[in-house]
């Protein structure tokens, strides 16, 4: 059950953040974290991800999910609000397009976004559940993707299912892999291919990724030797103090622990590399966005950044000072956190 | 942990340097270089210091050593298992004491 279907006082952004802006004696302001790394105030290095969040509509209930996304919500892009990003992706150079949600794949707009954003020459990565690939009505959806060369990046928080369908629910894992060995099938995650297959893994529970390196070769040996599966990278991803996650904290007496944790591992070079600083992130309603957490806090482009689509343009955008908070410890604990995994190796 | 063992202790162990900071500091870096990746990597010393907690049965290595087996990507499956030697080391080791017994019992038997 999302928080929002439940009517759950965690749903609304302004609760999280009330939570989350109480200030706790032993938790240095973040800004005074990045001010100590002569970072503040933390700014854009240009854009080369034009990250889209189409919604919140998605086929699982996965319970740390920080877009609160889920079947019952119809939060969800248009048509125009679609062409809006086209039309400013085209006046730029940015060569990566990501697409996320919810399960991005049902959104009505998604293939017509990833054809066109192939037509224009870009990169295109679909963060994908793995279990849409299984719904009847996407039964072509694999073949679509790797027909537009479409990189996935599919979620797969563990190698056994007792952990998966912990943190994403019954059954999960068990599709997963059947998704995972139809896009083998298709030649994606094969060693030579041009079909990119990436595995994102995240913690099951409130603590931190271990070294990406190692529960990479641990994800390699596992699946390949269990399942057959093969995949290109893996990428550890921390768990973020907001929505359904932060819900989980605080239900279960983790949250100061967890923040304890978080704020004492800040690493200055995960900061430095942290995947605002070269993101723009659109929200379903067009709406800018540093990031896609920001985007579920609500917490617009600042600082007089142009803060919708309509209103575009790359020179306000490319070094747009970045708005941050304490979640934002969540990037920059332990070796960092980024959509493409740690960003301090 | 409740009663004499406080869970909000453990993050209190560094004023063991108050009295005797030369001692902590020595301890500390010892400490650190033990659990660091060497011969063995950080995770399989992750899962020996799990099991060890587990022999000396210390409630603070037992919660520090389960978030630090789980942060270097160890499962329940494993660390079950580490949690099993600890436990047939303690279970073998009374149970290998029983040739004492019996040396002690053949020294006084006809």
């Amino acid at each position: 059950m999302s928080l929002a279907s439940i009517q759950h006082p965690l749903a609304a952004s302004v609760a999280q953040l009330r939570v989350l802006n109480q200030p706790v004696p032993s938790w240095e302001p973040f800004e005074e974290a990045l001010a100590r790394s002569s970072l503040y105030p933390l700014t854009a290095t240009g854009i080369t991800v034009f990250q889209i969040n189409v919604g919140k509509l998605c086929n699982q209930t996965c319970r740390h999910c920080h877009v609160d996304a889920g079947p019952d919500r119809r939060e969800s892009m248009g048509h125009e609000t679609a062409e809006l990003c086209m039309r400013a992706l085209a006046a730029t150079d940015i060569p990566i397009v990501d697409i996320t949600g919810g399960a991005p794949e049902l959104n009505p707009n998604f293939r017509w976004l990833v054809k066109e954003s192939r037509r224009l020459g870009r990169h295109v990565m679909d963060r994908c559940n793995l279990s849409v690939l299984l719904l009847p009505s996407q039964a072509d959806l694999a073949e679509f993707l790797a027909r537009h060369e479409v990189e996935v990046v599919a979620s797969l928080p563990y190698y056994q299912a007792e952990e998966t369908d912990r943190q994403r629910g019954e059954g999960v894992f068990q599709k997963s892999i059947e998704a995972l060995r139809l896009l083998n099938r298709l030649g994606y995650g094969q060693p030579e291919s041009k079909l990119r297959l990436n595995l994102v893994y995240n913690p099951v529970g409130a603590y931190l990724p271990p070294s990406q390196p190692a529960i990479e070769a641990d994800f390699r040996r596992e699946l390949k030797q269990r399942y057959g599966i093969v995949f290109h990278s893996l990428y550890v991803i921390t768990n973020m103090p907001i929505s359904r996650f932060l819900e989980f904290l605080l239900r279960t007496g983790n949250y100061e622990r967890y923040m304890t944790r978080l704020v004492n591992a800040y690493n200055p070079a995960a900061a430095a590399g942290a995947m605002c600083r070269y993101t723009l992130s659109v929200g379903w309603d067009g709406t800018l966005y540093d990031c896609d957490f920001n985007q579920m806090l609500e917490l617009p482009v600042g600082y007089r950044a142009p803060a919708h689509i309509r209103d575009f343009h790359l020179a306000g955008l490319n070094t747009r000072r970045i708005v941050t908070g304490q979640h934002c410890y969540g990037c920059t604990a332990g070796n960092g956190s980024s959509c493409g995994g740690t960003t301090a190796r | 942990m409740a009663g004499y063992y406080h869970q909000e202790d453990l993050p209190r162990f560094p004023e063991m340097g108050k009295s005797a900071p030369e001692l902590w500091q020595k301890f500390s870096e010892w400490y650190s270089a033990v659990f660091a990746e060497g011969a063995l990597s950080a995770r399989e010393k992750a899962l020996i210091a799990l099991a060890v907690s587990h022999a000396v049965q210390c409630p603070y290595c037992i919660d520090a050593y389960t978030q630090d087996c789980l942060e270097k990507g160890s499962n329940r499956e494993q660390m079950t298992e580490a949690v099993h030697v600890a436990a047939a080391i303690r279970g073998g080791a009374s149970l290998v004491h029983g040739l004492q017994m019996r040396n002690a019992a053949d020294k006084v038997s006809m």
